[in-house]
Order: structure tokens, then C-alpha cells, then sequence
């Protein structure tokens, strides 16, 4: 056993010599935030069309909702709707809010995918800021909602589809979807930080969120569920962003200023959201 | 002004320093305070069975992890004090770290270039720099699910290495790679240590210990057993030694009688007999010689076993390793007891 507080002479040549330009790295300051979260979104960017197979999946799951509903049960759906309110329209707004429910999973699975193949603790030691390999991984799937988004709009125009939107609504109607993806990717993330492994995420994660989209007025109208059930689909969260999102798009049901109020608990939701899966993210590598 | 994390300078002392770690997981007790130190520009090897504690070690020295109680330094920087600092000054490379399998080899060394905030120009020059050092510049746009376990590797160690941090982790580093590569992983490790790096090694292979490491220290349930050269270690187990194995379903306690009656009082040193029932093999600490060795054929001919192999030989790693912990290295392999630490 050596004496460790002897001042050792090295042996080693003195030739480990780094560019200069390499030789330091600059402290963390907020701003890295955000360039840091934009490096790594790009890599989950690159990665999405070179997992075809998933692409394709996560792109025509909501299309095979719309038509399934729109050719299957769209004469029920008609049925619940009041005189003047067409079944295409009022379906299409809920696929869309659904899709982007189902695709902040994404950012579960990415992160318990992260964890999985040790790339989590590659970045955990690096000198950058920890909340990007979320937030990186968020802003990416908001890139991924978007371009899923798109396909199912442009689907569902073909099959009738048609808002009454003016530009200043459908502006509104993107401002609130994007910021719908980024509050309910926090949710995704804090899923997938919780239940750690890709297969729960897919199994458990989904078996979770796959029937609050339901239990709302995401494909018929809540009037029409059994009365113990009302209550609750009228008022859980996800009806309040179809509401929204319906109205912005075919003035049904007359939200008014109501957007606002669904604005404002976003904003609420990421208060509480934001913090707690960045505490899980902090928290995950000390167990 | 830019604040810059400027590393410490490489002074002659102490690259790395654990001082009396203690981590605890839920009931189980990782870490039962480790001390070891690695000095600047040398190999340390960091051996031991699965679930001895070894990747705890590297994940608190890595800022990955906190300890419970002691403290841990890195190029001179407190690790627990200053955990951005360290992390400049470090590169981890192993089973717990990891490059992306969906990108190519080279867009993977510019998105960790970026991370470590060079500026995408001076991240291109990096990776290509080194994409060409470990000879992955043919496979550079490759995307590394085509990429052999060998070539993979190479690349994870590269990442670790974009900004020649003074300090490298490797954890495990050849774990499950076929011999050519492991020889490759070896040579790339030699270079870089002939460069100056200190290395820190984790590894169950004590082949890997003693051909890379100056100094090894074993841990075995969270505490360090035994310190040294390879050397130092195998000359307290004293000196040769005879191995034999035998067809399976031998008699290895006949066989075992026997050797002890020819070595006599040696052959209880040293750690005495040890046998391995799962190859049936078993070793002795032998000193009677050529003559002795004779003995012991006709003996072990006369009782009807049949031996598959004989030989006098100098310790090895293996015997240091059964010696202190009462195990081989590379059974007790249930990988899931130190992969849930």
C-alpha cells in the first residue's frame, strides 16, 4: 500500500497537448438552456426518418381514428350533435387534441429510451445544463406533433372537413396546440421518468392516458354518456382543450373567452409540471 | 468575457482521490469507505466481482452520484463541491455511458463537441480529427447500427475524448467485445495513456488489469481488499503453483488428496487448494518441483482419473482474485446487482 500524501514523480511524458481552443469549457449560463436543448433536439430531429417503421406508426395511428370514426360511427356521432354541427368537423378538432395527448408519450418513451441505452448518463457527465436532454427531447417532439398534426388536417380536409377559422382563429388555434404540446410533453416526460422502461411507458403510460381521451367530448358529445360519467368528461382537462380547440376552429361550442382560461391553466399545469419532472430528472441518477 | 471553466493544471500529484466513500442504496451497502488514489498520467485498474462496487465508484467520481459521506476529487477539483468543473475535466467511456445508435459516427462526435460548447466549426475539425485517430474516418457516415461492437466502442471512447479531458473513465471498456477488438480497445487505451492520460479502469477481466493497469485495487463488497502492481499482488501469494483439470465427473476431492499429500505444508498456503467444480479444475500451491510433478501424474494415473490438462505455473490475477475474495472474477456474474446501483 503506497503512502498516498508522498509527492509522487511522474513518469508520463508531458506530450498530452489539446488545441487551445479545446483546453477550457465555458460555464453553464441560462442561455445554454436553450442552445444546449437545441443540439440535442436536433439529433432526435435526424433520428425520426431514420426510424421509418415509428414514423409511420405514430403518423397513421390518428388517420385511422378519423376514418374509423368519420366512415363507422359518424352517423352516431351526428346523432349527438345539436342541428347545424357536422360530425366531420367536431371529430376532426378531437383527433387532433387526441393525437397530441397520445404523441407527448413520445417524450416519455424517448427519455426511458435515453435512460435505457446510458446516453442519460453520458450527458449527465458533461459540463452541460441538465434540463436541456429534456427539453431538447420536448422540443423535438413538438416538431414531430406538428408535422402529425399537418398530415391529419390535410386528411381530414379530404374527407370533409371543413372550418370556419378565420386567420386570426387559426392562429390562435396553432398558439394553443403548440402550447398544448409543450404542457402536455412535461406530462410525457414526467411519465416516462417514473415508470423508467420503454415497454411500461408503452403499456402502462398509454392504458392511462387512452381512457381520459375517451372519457371526454374527444368523439361524441358528453351529453350523451351515462350520467355518472358526465361529470366527469365534461370537466376533466382534456374536454376543456377540445372545447377550445373546437370552437377557435368551427365556433362549436361557443368557447368566447373561454381559450383564455385554457391558456391560463397551461400555464398553471407547466408551473407545476415543469418543476417536478425536472426534480425526477435531477433525482433519477442518484438511485 | 466568456466564463471558462479552466481545468486544473497537470500537476504530478494526484489525478484522482477517493477518500472514504460511503454510499448506501435503499438497505444494500454499495460502499463501505473506499479509499484509492491515481496518480497523474497512470493506469489504475479497479477490479472486482459484479456488485463489488466498482461502478458506484465511477458514478460518484463521475458526478453521476453522490455519496452518502467521504470525498472524491477529480484533476484537483472536489467532485461533490463542484460537479460542472469536474465534469470538464473528465470523459467516461463504458457500460453506462453511450453514443446514439441513429446517428452516424460523425454525428455523434459533433452533437458531444456541441454539448461540450465548441462551436459547430470547431466540432466538425474535432470529430474529424478524431474519427481519423481511431480509425472509424471510412465509417464516419455510417449510421452506427451498422457499426461492428469494436468499431462502437472505439467511437464511445472518442466522444469522451473531444476535449482530451486529462482524466478518462472507463468502465468496463471491453466487456463482451470479441479478442481482436479487445486487442484494438487495448492498443487505442496504450496510446492514450502513453499521451499522458490518467485512466481510471474498471474491468472484471484481470487479463485487461494486468496488461493495461500499473496499479490495481480490488474491492469486493464496498471495500477495498487489496492494493498494488500486479506483480506486488501476485508475490503475496507466494510462489508457483500446480493446475490440473480433469474430465467432468472426476473426483475432485480424490484428486484434491492426493496433490496435498505430494505438496505437503505448501500446499495449505497461499490460500491453499482452490477448485473450481464448474470447469473441474484445481489449483495448488505447489514447491516440490519437477520431481514432485512426476509424483503427482503417477498418483493421479494410479487412482484412474484422467486429466485434460497439467501445469506448473506463477500466480495469476485469477489466483490473487480467488485468494482475496473467495471467488473467481468472472462468476458470481449476476450483472443486475450492480446494474440496479
Amino acid at each position: 500500500m503506497s503512502t498516498q500524501t508522498l509527492p509522487a514523480p511522474t513518469t508520463a511524458p508531458e506530450s498530452h497537448v489539446a488545441a487551445p481552443d479545446l483546453d477550457f469549457v465555458r460555464r453553464s449560463k441560462p442561455v445554454h438552456v436553450v442552445t444546449d436543448s437545441l443540439v440535442l433536439a436536433k439529433r432526435h430531429l435526424m433520428r425520426i426518418p431514420r426510424q421509418l417503421d415509428w414514423l409511420i406508426g405514430v403518423t397513421v395511428m390518428p388517420v385511422m381514428f378519423l376514418l374509423l370514426f368519420r366512415y363507422i360511427f359518424g352517423d352516431t356521432v351526428q346523432a349527438t350533435l345539436p342541428p347545424g354541427v357536422d360530425a366531420v368537423n367536431y371529430l376532426v378538432a378531437g383527433i387532433i387534441v387526441q393525437g397530441l395527448v397520445f404523441g407527448s408519450m413520445n417524450t416519455g418513451l424517448g427519455l426511458a429510451m435515453d435512460a435505457k441505452e446510458g446516453l442519460m448518463d453520458r450527458f449527465a457527465s458533461l459540463p452541460m445544463t441538465r434540463s436541456a436532454v429534456v427539453l431538447g427531447r420536448i422540443l423535438a417532439d413538438m416538431g414531430l406533433a406538428v408535422f402529425t398534426t399537418t398530415i391529419t388536417i390535410l386528411v381530414g380536409l379530404l374527407v370533409g372537413f371543413r372550418p370556419s377559422a378565420n386567420i386570426l382563429e387559426w392562429l390562435a388555434v396553432i398558439g394553443l396546440m403548440l402550447l398544448m404540446a409543450f404542457t402536455l410533453a412535461w406530462l410525457g416526460a414526467i411519465i416516462g421518468l417514473w415508470l423508467k422502461t420503454v415497454e411500461a411507458v408503452n403499456s402502462i403510460g398509454f392504458t392511462l392516458i387512452f381512457p381520459l381521451t375517451f372519457l371526454s367530448s374527444t368523439f361524441i358529445n358528453p351529453d350523451f354518456l351515462p350520467g355518472w360519467l358526465q361529470g366527469f368528461a365534461k370537466n376533466q382537462p382534456f374536454t376543456l382543450l377540445l372545447d377550445a380547440t373546437r370552437g377557435l376552429l368551427n365556433g362549436y361550442p361557443d368557447v368566447g373567452n373561454e381559450a383564455w382560461m385554457v391558456v391560463a391553466y397551461l400555464v398553471l399545469a407547466m408551473a407545476v409540471l415543469i418543476p417536478v419532472a425536472l426534480w425526477m430528472y435531477e433525482r433519477r441518477s442518484q438511485q | 468575457m466568456a466564463t471558462v471553466i479552466r481545468r486544473a493544471p497537470k500537476t504530478s500529484g494526484n489525478a484522482v482521490v477517493a477518500e472514504g466513500l460511503r454510499k448506501t442504496f435503499g438497505k444494500t451497502e454499495a460502499l463501505a469507505g473506499v479509499d484509492f488514489t491515481v496518480k497523474a498520467g497512470t493506469v489504475l485498474g479497479l477490479l472486482g466481482p459484479n456488485g463489488a462496487g466498482k461502478t458506484t465508484c465511477v458514478r460518484i467520481l463521475t458526478t453521476l452520484l453522490k455519496p452518502d459521506s467521504g470525498r472524491a476529487e477529480v484533476a484537483g477539483i472536489d467532485v461533490i463541491k463542484d460537479p460542472e468543473r469536474a465534469r470538464a475535466s473528465i470523459g467516461l467511456t463504458g457500460q453506462y455511458a453511450a453514443v446514439d445508435e441513429f446517428l452516424t459516427g460523425r454525428e455523434n462526435l459533433v452533437m458531444f463537441g456541441q454539448l461540450y460548447r465548441l462551436s459547430l466549426r470547431s466540432a466538425k475539425v474535432r470529430a474529424d480529427e478524431l474519427l481519423e485517430r481511431f480509425d472509424l474516418a471510412d465509417a464516419a457516415d455510417r449510421i452506427l447500427k451498422t457499426y461492428s461492437g469494436g468499431m462502437r466502442r472505439r467511437l464511445d471512447l472518442a466522444a469522451s475524448l473531444i476535449v482530451s479531458p486529462p482524466v478518462i473513465f472507463l468502465d468496463e471498456p471491453t466487456t463482451g467485445l470479441d479478442p481482436r477488438s479487445r486487442n484494438g480497445m487495448w492498443e487505442v487505451i496504450q496510446d492514450l495513456v502513453n499521451d499522458g492520460t490518467t485512466v481510471l479502469l474498471t474491468t472484471q477481466y484481470l487479463e485487461e488489469a494486468d496488461r493495461l493497469a500499473d496499479n490495481i485495487v480490488v474491492v469486493d463488497h464496498g471495500k477495498v481488499i487489496a492494493e498494488g502492481t500486479s506483480d506486488q499482488l501476485k508475490t503475496q501469494l507466494g510462489g508457483e503453483r500446480l493446475a490440473i483439470s480433469v474430465a467432468s465427473g472426476t473426483d475432485l476431492a480424490l484428486a484434491e488428496r492426493i496433490l496435498l499429500e505430494i505438496a505437503g505444508a505448501d500446499g495449505r498456503k497461499d490460500g491453499g487448494v482452490q477448485i473450481d467444480t464448474v470447469s473441474n479444475l484445481l489449483t495448488v500451491p505447489f514447491a516440490a518441483g519437477a520431481r514432485g510433478l512426476a509424483e503427482a501424474v503417477r498418483q493421479l494415473d494410479g487412482a484412474g482419473l484422467e486429466l485434460t490438462d497439467l501445469s506448473l505455473r506463477r500466480p495469476t490475477l485469477d489466483d490473487v482474485f480467488m485468494t482475496l475474495t473467495g471467488h473467481a472474477a468472472e462468476q458470481d456474474a449476476d450483472a443486475s446487482t450492480e446494474n440496479a446501483a
